[in-house]
Parts: structure tokens; C-alpha cells; sequence
């Protein structure tokens, strides 16, 4: 093979594979583009006053998600509620306490295992030991479940943010005098603060789209409910049985939750992304 | 030095001596040195509970399937059976399914990643990588459950429409993988969960994937563009070598999510206990089952079957995200001491 061969044999192989890495950018975008169509397409006839203002109807008639997404909502904030300071402080003793010992690097570890661990395991897991023993499906049971999962996405962004703090800080506030609780709560928690409120958003929007592990927890309900103890309807549950069932009616209010849903999640996304993007821009 | 000097004024809280030559009161100090202790305990507190979080899982998942560890035991792994009438069963066709699934979903997202993580890092303008990197990391914010509707209304139809019969006819008379296309067109079953998931784990993967590649020092890019490497040999032959560790450890953490993916697999797998050799077959994964079947289970041998089924899933998705994490953590240490 001659050298001018050679080369452009180099040259071909390297345009070819190059537009391959082009062509599965593409091929990423197109699933993204062809799913955002669909939920648009099918879930804007959908969305409509009476969707937010009615509950789920029977098979056959009309009426809204109002029931379900007050359920989700609910079960949302108290899941945050519960899960948020329990992952800022756990995080808090990995990143600031954890210099020594074994607990900080183990929890670190079993945190990120945690954070991608099937999510119908917390299912099984709180079915077992709360609604078994209670005997019965509630929304406790869902918010519980719900906040298991919001922990490791707060521990993991509170200790990641809380290390991105520079040390001169805390000795700062150390020689001013101030004891080492109230350098973390005032000082560096403080510094940590938008990346912490990052990682709350994108738990929130973990949360929202989660299904598996309200199947055995919160079940759903048929009818306007506020009590937290009894199986609470939600989102994410109704969309599953109303795609799966027969009806025309149920199929479309189906999309408009998942419509509604994506939404909700796509939005905490990018507001996490642009609150994050400011705190790096000040720094 | 903004941030600086406005969290400085934080301390105040803490009232410091007024007057420096002043000793500070013995109580204050002792209340002081209080507090530190209690909210290092209490912070320590919950970083133990997280740690008891994972204990708590697996003897939990022990105990609820115990009588169906006591009743088959390791033979629950290798039967096929699956019979709620009779009471026996077997895990063998939902870890087939699960793993199956999961298979295809790296055999697509493998490739498509690394050319997702080559553009995003070697490619793309500066002004175009921010743009298609949140947009492929979208793919991950979309909830499960919209890829399962999507997938059985949508992409089930086309699929059975356009794509199966073209696979039936080219694929089908292959020798070895022939078996593998035959069957009707349904649109739904293994392959199509697999395609799916594909789809759920490019962008996590291809996120691992840039990070990495972003570790390799400069100069060494550097030294090989000058020696006359084209593009493509530079990434071959420097950028993945150097970051084959991570690379595994990114495709582990892709397979780890794909194993336990529920709802999108529970939409298009078809849920049936059926052991077969074609992917166009409707199946089970261990994740749809449990959705399928934990509300509906009656009888405490059959929901003792299905904490097994979660047992198993737990441990094998547990091992593929240690596996996952040890890797990257190694990739992070020999990248040398950077504090």
C-alpha cells in the first residue's frame, strides 16, 4: 500500500466514523423529538378546565385527574418534606465530617448504589414493612416510599455542592471564632445553598414520574380523598391503569396526565439547570 | 470573592467576644462545644440511617420471601415454572426476560453512547455542546412511564408494521440468530422492551462516557493530533484506552438501570411466563412481574415468590452498581492526586 493509500484510507475511516457519532447524536435527539410529539399531539386534546376541576371517572364517562393530581401533589410535598432534610443532613456529615473514619465513605457508596436501585424495591420494601403491618394501602405508605427515593438525590448533590465550598472559607469563619456547627449551618451550608436547591428540584422531579413503588404503597382511589390514610390517588398510578384499559375515554385523560406530568418534570429540569447555571456564573 | 465576604457576615450568629483580650466565658464555651457534639451525632444519625436503609431492604426482602426460599430453594432459580394454582414456582423466565432485555438495551446503547460522548466531547462547536448535551440528558428526566405509554401506542404499531416484517424476511433465514426474528409481528415483546431501554439508558451511559473523556490530559490529545492522528485515531487510540475503566464502569451503571426499569418494560414485554427463543415473543422481567402481580398475588407462598423475584433483582442490580462505582472510583484515583 502506498503512502498517498494510506492516508486516505485514514482519512475515509475517520469521516465515516465521525458521521456515525453524528448520526447517534441524531439518532438520541429523534427518540426525544418523536415522544415530546406524541405527549403533545395526544395529551393537548386532553388537557382541558375539566380535567383539573373533576375526579376520575367510571369507564364510560367523563372527567378529570383533579383527584389524582392533588394526590400526587400531596404525596410530593410531604415525600420532599421528609426526605429533603434527611439527605441535606446525611450529606452534610459525608462532605463536612467525613474526612476520616469509614461511615462517610461507605454511605457515599451505598448512597450512589441507592440512587439507581430499581425503584419497585422501595415498593416491596415499605409494602413489607409499613402496609402489611397497617393492613392496609395509604398515602403515608406512598409518601414514605417517595421520600426513600428522595434522599439519595439530596445527600448526593448537598455533599457534592458542600465540597465545591473552599476550605479558606471554613477556616475563615473557624478563626473569627465561630464552632464548627455554625460554620457548616451558617457558613458553607449557606455558600452550598443553590446547588442544594438544585438537587431538591431535580428530587421533586424524580418523584412526580415515579410509578413503581405507589403500585403496593398508595394504590389509587377512585374518589376525592384527603385523607393521607387511606389509598390516595395519584398521577402516575391512574395513568398506568388508564393506558392499559379498554376504554376511549380513559386512554385520553392517560395522556393528558402524561402530558401534564412531563411537563412538570421537564420544567423542574431545566429550573434546576438555570438556578445551578447562575451559581456558577457568580463564582 | 462576592460569596466570600457576604457569608462572612454569618458568624455574627455566634456572638464572638467583644472584646478580644476578654476571655470567653467557660459555660459559653462548654455550650458551645455542646452543640458541635450534638450536630455531628445528629448529622452522623442520618448517615447511618442511609447505610440501615440498605440492611433494611435486604431483610426485608429475606424475611417477606422466606417461605418461598424454605419451599424451592435454589431450584427456584432454574425452574421455568410459574403457576399460582398450583403454588409452584420458578424464577428462571423473568431473570431470562430481565437479563435478555437488558442485553439488547447495551448491544443498542453501548455504540449509540460512545458516538453521543465522542461528538459531545471531540465533535460538536463549543456553542452546540450545552444544547445537545441537556437534550440528551432529557432522555433520562422523561419518567418511565411515558416510555412504556409511548412505547405500546406509538412505537409498538410502527414497529410491528414497518420494522418486524423487514427483520422476519432478512433476518429470519440467518443461520444461528434466524430463531430469533420468527414469530408474528406483534409489536410488543422482548425486542421491543430491549429497543426501549436502549433509548431509557443512552443518556446515562453517554453522560459517564463524557465525563471520562474529559479526564484525558490534554496533552496527550495534544501529542498525537501533532504526530498526524486524524480525529477518530485519537479517540481509538488515546481517549479510550486511557479511559477504559470508566468507560465500564459508565456501561455497568447503564446496565444496572436497565435491570430494574419497571413501568417502561411492564408496557411493551407483554407479561407472559412463556420460555421461548424468539425476541418478537411476549415475556416477563423480574420488575414487570412484580408490577403485574405483587396487588393480585393471594396466598402467602405466591407473594413470598415475588419478594424472592425482588430479592434477586436487588442483588444483581446491588453487585452490577458496586461493580460500577469501584471502577469509576479507580478511574478517579489513578487519575493522580488532585485534591
Amino acid at each position: 500500500m502506498t503512502r498517498s493509500q494510506l492516508y486516505r484510507r485514514r482519512r475515509i475511516v475517520n469521516f465515516i466514523n465521525l458521521s456515525i457519532s453524528l448520526l447517534a447524536v441524531l439518532f438520541g435527539l429523534f427518540w426525544l423529538v418523536w415522544i415530546l410529539w406524541t405527549l403533545f399531539a395526544q395529551g393537548l386534546s386532553a388537557i382541558s378546565l375539566s380535567m383539573f376541576t373533576q375526579t376520575t371517572p367510571p369507564p364510560g364517562s367523563t372527567g378529570g385527574l383533579a383527584n389524582a393530581i392533588f394526590g400526587s401533589l400531596l404525596m410530593s410535598l410531604f415525600a420532599t418534606l421528609i426526605g429533603t432534610p434527611v439527605g441535606i443532613l446525611a450529606g452534610t456529615y459525608v462532605a463536612e465530617y467525613g474526612r476520616r473514619g469509614w461511615l462517610a465513605p461507605a454511605t457515599r457508596f451505598i448512597n450512589d448504589i441507592l440512587l439507581s436501585a430499581p425503584s419497585i424495591v422501595i415498593g416491596l420494601f415499605v409494602y413489607a414493612v409499613y402496609v402489611a403491618n397497617v393492613k392496609h394501602f395509604s398515602g403515608w405508605a406512598g409518601t414514605f416510599a417517595l421520600s426513600l427515593i428522595v434522599i439519595p438525590v439530596v445527600l448526593k448533590t448537598t455533599e457534592n455542592m458542600l465540597r465545591l465550598v473552599p476550605d479558606t472559607m471554613r477556616e475563615a469563619a473557624a478563626a473569627l471564632g465561630a464552632p464548627q456547627w455554625i460554620v457548616i449551618s451558617f457558613v458553607t451550608l449557606r455558600a452550598a445553598r443553590a446547588g442544594i436547591i438544585t438537587g431538591i428540584l431535580l428530587a421533586i422531579a424524580r418523584i412526580s414520574g415515579e410509578t413503581a413503588p405507589l403500585l403496593f404503597t398508595a394504590l389509587n382511589n377512585q374518589f376525592w380523598s384527603t385523607n393521607m390514610n387511606a389509598p390516595m390517588a395519584n398521577l402516575p398510578v391512574v395513568i398506568f391503569q388508564f393506558a392499559m384499559s379498554p376504554y376511549r375515554d380513559w386512554e385520553s385523560l392517560a395522556w393528558g396526565g402524561a402530558l401534564l406530568i412531563t411537563l412538570t418534570v421537564l420544567t423542574l429540569n431545566v429550573l434546576a439547570r438555570v438556578i445551578f447555571a447562575q451559581k456558577s456564573s457568580n463564582t | 470573592m462576592d460569596a466570600i465576604v457576604s457569608t462572612m457576615e454569618a458568624p455574627r450568629v455566634a456572638s464572638p467576644p467583644r472584646c478580644m483580650s476578654q476571655s470567653i466565658p467557660e459555660s459559653l464555651l462548654r455550650r458551645q462545644h455542646l452543640y458541635d457534639l450534638a450536630f455531628r451525632n445528629a448529622t452522623r444519625l442520618f448517615a447511618a440511617l442511609v447505610l440501615a436503609l440498605l440492611l433494611g431492604i435486604l431483610v426485608t426482602l429475606l424475611i417477606g420471601s422466606w417461605p418461598s426460599l424454605k419451599a424451592f430453594g435454589p431450584g427456584f432459580l432454574v425452574s421455568h415454572e410459574w403457576n399460582p394454582v398450583t403454588e409452584k414456582f420458578g424464577a428462571l423466565v423473568p431473570i431470562f426476560g430481565t437479563l435478555a432485555t437488558s442485553f439488547i438495551a447495551l448491544l443498542i446503547g453501548i455504540p449509540v453512547s460512545f458516538g453521543v460522548a465522542v461528538f459531545l466531547t471531540e465533535l460538536s462547536p463549543l456553542w452546540l455542546r450545552r444544547p445537545v448535551g441537556t437534550a440528551i440528558e432529557l432522555l433520562a428526566a422523561i419518567p418511565s412511564i411515558i416510555y412504556g405509554m409511548w412505547g405500546l401506542f406509538v412505537f409498538a404499531p410502527v414497529f410491528a408494521d414497518h420494522i418486524q416484517p423487514w427483520m422476519i424476511d432478512h433476518l429470519g433465514p440467518i443461520w444461528i440468530i434466524g430463531p430469533l426474528f420468527k414469530g408474528a409481528p406483534q409489536g410488543i415483546g422482548m425486542l421491543s422492551a430491549g429497543i426501549i431501554l436502549a433509548i431509557m439508558v443512552i443518556p446515562f451511559i453517554a453522560s459517564v462516557m463524557r465525563d471520562v473523556f474529559e479526564l484525558v490530559p490534554a496533552m496527550l490529545k495534544e501529542s498525537a493530533y501533532a504526530v498526524g492522528a486524524t480525529t477518530w485515531e485519537v479517540v481509538w487510540n488515546v481517549v479510550l484506552p486511557y479511559t477504559k475503566i470508566g468507560v465500564v464502569g459508565g456501561v455497568l451503571l447503564g446496565l444496572g438501570r436497565a435491570l430494574g426499569e419497571t413501568m417502561a418494560v411492564t408496557f411493551v414485554i407483554g407479561n407472559a411466563h412463556r420460555l421461548g427463543t424468539s425476541l418478537f415473543a411476549p415475556g416477563t422481567s423480574i420488575a414487570s412481574a412484580l408490577a403485574n402481580e405483587f396487588t393480585e398475588a393471594v396466598g402467602e407462598l405466591y407473594t413470598a415468590a415475588l419478594f424472592e423475584l425482588g430479592l434477586i433483582l436487588f442483588l444483581i442490580t446491588f453487585v452490577v452498581l458496586a461493580l460500577s462505582k469501584i471502577l469509576l472510583l479507580q478511574l478517579a484515583k489513578g487519575e493522580g492526586t488532585r485534591t
